[in-house]
């Protein structure tokens, strides 16, 4: 699917530092991902693991001040690192469209909802302010919210939390760009609402070949939506493939233990599997595989180099050089991650 | 406006949303339904049609001087023919004095007001919205105006204006405007900088709209309600700053009366028992001061109601 041309986004060894009063941080580190036309691509991981930075500094919406975006991203073969704010304002919503995770602070709070959508078409089309105004209420049509031109008059505060993500997919469509970068489009939405809003937002991009680049921490997102999958932990990815294959047979040991913490009716009366400790902090990534010491595959030969990211069959990609075990079923894994832990208390 | 078009379609279902009701017409309507904001707005819409309409009540023309026989040493109390009294000395009707003043007094006070917010406004916008070098600049020339007294200002203006042959109504004007924008200035660029944060307007930036609407849509309709409150504030501010520097000889001349300079220039005569070329000024000062304060108040509650802001 992505090989037949040259990709949409191409995204080569995207370095993400921030500067803090401790000196430079490197949060993102050596990211590479293609997104093809029309493709859902899935970036997934926990707070912390550096997902919506990226997706962010795509269209360097990172403060300049703070933030060094080193690497390439190359969207329909143009660079956009390093383009100056005039430069990016005609990609920006033209070309890729966000949305936003929690829809309420993403919009205006003086502002009609129809005017924010205008504002946008304005910004990419030339257009009158009133034919901009009538495309507004088609867009709120399209997102399927009931009465468009009446809910296009009203302010955020009017609408309910569903209605407002639907405006914000609105505002993010409006500039008819070709990808979309949603980040956790469905976390601030109540569960029933969740599978309408997925649904239609790739219903809708689909409908128009766009992109979709997908930032969660919700495995049942991505299994619903996603072609394809991007795993993160501690600003690397460490697996990238089919959705379908990696969420069946994960062949690093942070997205299995990502994979069997979701809790499931299958595995009901069961202990829900967690995974212990936390994300690392930027300044206190550990030398080696960064998932090490939380990991229950890790062998000494884990903490002595970062493991490669190396294609394991038909374009998956796994960062970790226990995968074999980790394939073969967790006994083995299990024994030895018990006595190396033995060996490492000692 | 959008709100007609909302009336006039008859709802099909219980379904219908409900009638579009601007952020800024929830506070109108907050704000008229208290009573603070209603009855300041009464007390100053009083004055203002006082000094307005008050020149057509009495017919006495304020330069009328009276005969050298009729001079007087000190003023008489109010009568029938003269309900706010007369002056010592020159023996001018107190009430078209007031009235005349109020005009100076009112005139100074929202003038400089609108003056001083809009510069500190446009300031505050561009200081805190586009930052950097501009910004830094920008708060020194705000450090420095704060660094200078402004009474020492005042003063050497009056003079130069008056050796011009200006009547100090202009001076005290501009002086108040040129010292009355770095407290906005302030205050909008806080507002701003927390909002450069806030997320709809990265969203905004997200989608491609142009830093200066942003600038003019999204940033300053979100900090202008402090600035809101804030006027008439300012508005009593200036009208009790000109009463003061005219109290100390530095203000407005008696030429153009403000209820300012009537307090100067009655000073000594209150002592004699003259109350009333002090009290009715005076009385109007505090009641001007008193009615902006109680419309700022109102305007506060009604803008900040709590839970509106994120």
């Amino acid at each position: 699917m992505s090989k037949s041309s040259t990709p949409l986004l191409t995204v080569r060894d995207l370095a993400i530092s921030f500067r803090t009063h401790r000196g430079t941080l490197r949060v993102v580190d050596g990211v590479s991902f293609d997104l093809a036309e029309g493709e859902c691509l899935a970036i997934v991981g926990e707070s912390g693991s550096g997902k919506t930075v990226s997706a962010m500094a795509l269209i360097s919406l990172l403060s300049r001040k703070q933030a060094i975006i080193e690497g390439s991203v190359k969207f329909k073969g143009r660079e956009l690192v390093g383009l100056s704010e005039e430069a990016l304002r005609p990609i920006r919503g033209g070309g890729i469209g966000v949305i936003f995770q929690e829809p309420l602070s993403a919009l205006n709070p003086v502002t009609t909802i129809g005017e924010q959508i205008a504002e946008v078409i304005v910004a990419h089309r030339k257009l009158s302010w009133k034919e901009a105004h009538k495309l507004a209420i088609g867009y709120l049509e399209q997102v399927e919210i009931s009465q468009p031109d009446q809910r296009a008059k009203q302010f955020p505060h009017q609408l309910s939390g569903g209605m407002r993500q639907r405006a914000m997919i609105a505002m993010a469509l409006s500039g008819e760009p070709s990808m979309i970068i949603a980040d956790e489009p469905t976390t601030a939405l109540d569960v029933t609402i969740q599978a309408q809003v997925l649904d239609l937002l790739r219903r809708t991009t689909t409908e128009r070949g766009a992109a979709l680049l997908l930032i969660t921490h919700d495995l049942g997102v991505v299994a619903e939506t996603a072609d394809r999958i991007a795993v993160m932990y501690a600003g690397q990815i460490v697996e990238t493939g089919k959705a379908a294959q990696v969420l069946r047979e994960p062949a690093s040991p942070y997205t299995r233990d990502l994979v069997t913490s979701v809790p499931s009716f299958a595995a009901r009366g069961k202990k829900l599997s967690t995974i212990t400790g936390m994300v690392p902090s930027p300044d206190a990534f550990p030398a080696g595989c960064r998932f090490a010491p939380r990991c229950r595959y890790a062998i000494s030969a884990c903490t002595s180099a970062v493991p490669p990211l190396e294609e394991l069959k038909d374009g998956r990609l796994v960062r970790c050089i226990r995968t074999k075990e980790v394939l073969d079923g967790t006994a083995a894994g299990k024994r030895t991650a018990a006595a190396t832990r033995k060996g490492s208390t000692r | 406006m959008s709100s007609n078009a909302t009336k006039t379609k008859p709802a099909p279902s219980g379904l219908a949303p409900k009638v579009s009701e601007s952020p800024w017409a929830q506070a109108r309507r907050r704000f008229f339904a208290g009573r603070q904001g209603p009855w300041g707005l009464r007390i100053l819409g009083f004055i203002v049609l006082f000094v307005i309409v008050g020149p057509f009540l009495a017919p006495y023309d304020r330069f009328s001087v009276p005969a050298p026989s009729e001079f007087v040493f000190l003023g008489r109390p109010p009568s029938f023919e003269h309900i706010f009294g007369e002056t010592a000395q020159l023996q001018l009707d107190v009430f078209m004095l007031t009235v005349n003043g109020g005009r100076g007094s009112l005139l100074i006070g929202f003038v400089s007001a609108i003056g001083g917010i809009t510069i500190g406004t446009f300031i505050g916008i561009i200081s805190g919205y586009f930052g950097g070098k501009l910004d830094g600049f920008l708060m020194r020339i705000v450090d420095v105006f704060l660094a200078i007294p402004s009474l020492f200002v005042i003063i050497v203006g009056a003079r130069i204006i008056s050796e011009l042959g200006g009547t100090g109504l202009m001076t005290v004007i501009i002086v108040f405007v040129a010292f009355g924008w770095m407290g906005t200035a302030r205050l909008v660029r806080g507002q701003v900088l927390a909002l450069r944060e806030m997320e709809f307007i990265e969203a905004a930036r997200a989608l491609g709209v142009s830093p200066v609407r942003i600038a003019l849509r999204h940033v300053l309709p979100n900090a202008v309600g402090p600035v809101v409150v804030s006027f008439p504030f300012a508005v009593g501010g200036a009208i009790i700053g000109e009463a003061f520097i005219s109290y100390l000889g530095f203000g407005v001349s008696p030429l153009s009366p403000t209820w300012g300079n009537m307090l100067s220039n009655s000073q000594q005569f209150f002592l004699q028992g003259n109350w009333w070329w002090v009290g009715f000024p005076g009385l109007f000062i505090v009641l001007t001061a008193l009615s902006v304060n109680m419309i700022g108040d109102a305007l506060r509650e009604s803008l900040e109601p709590e839970g509106r802001r994120a």
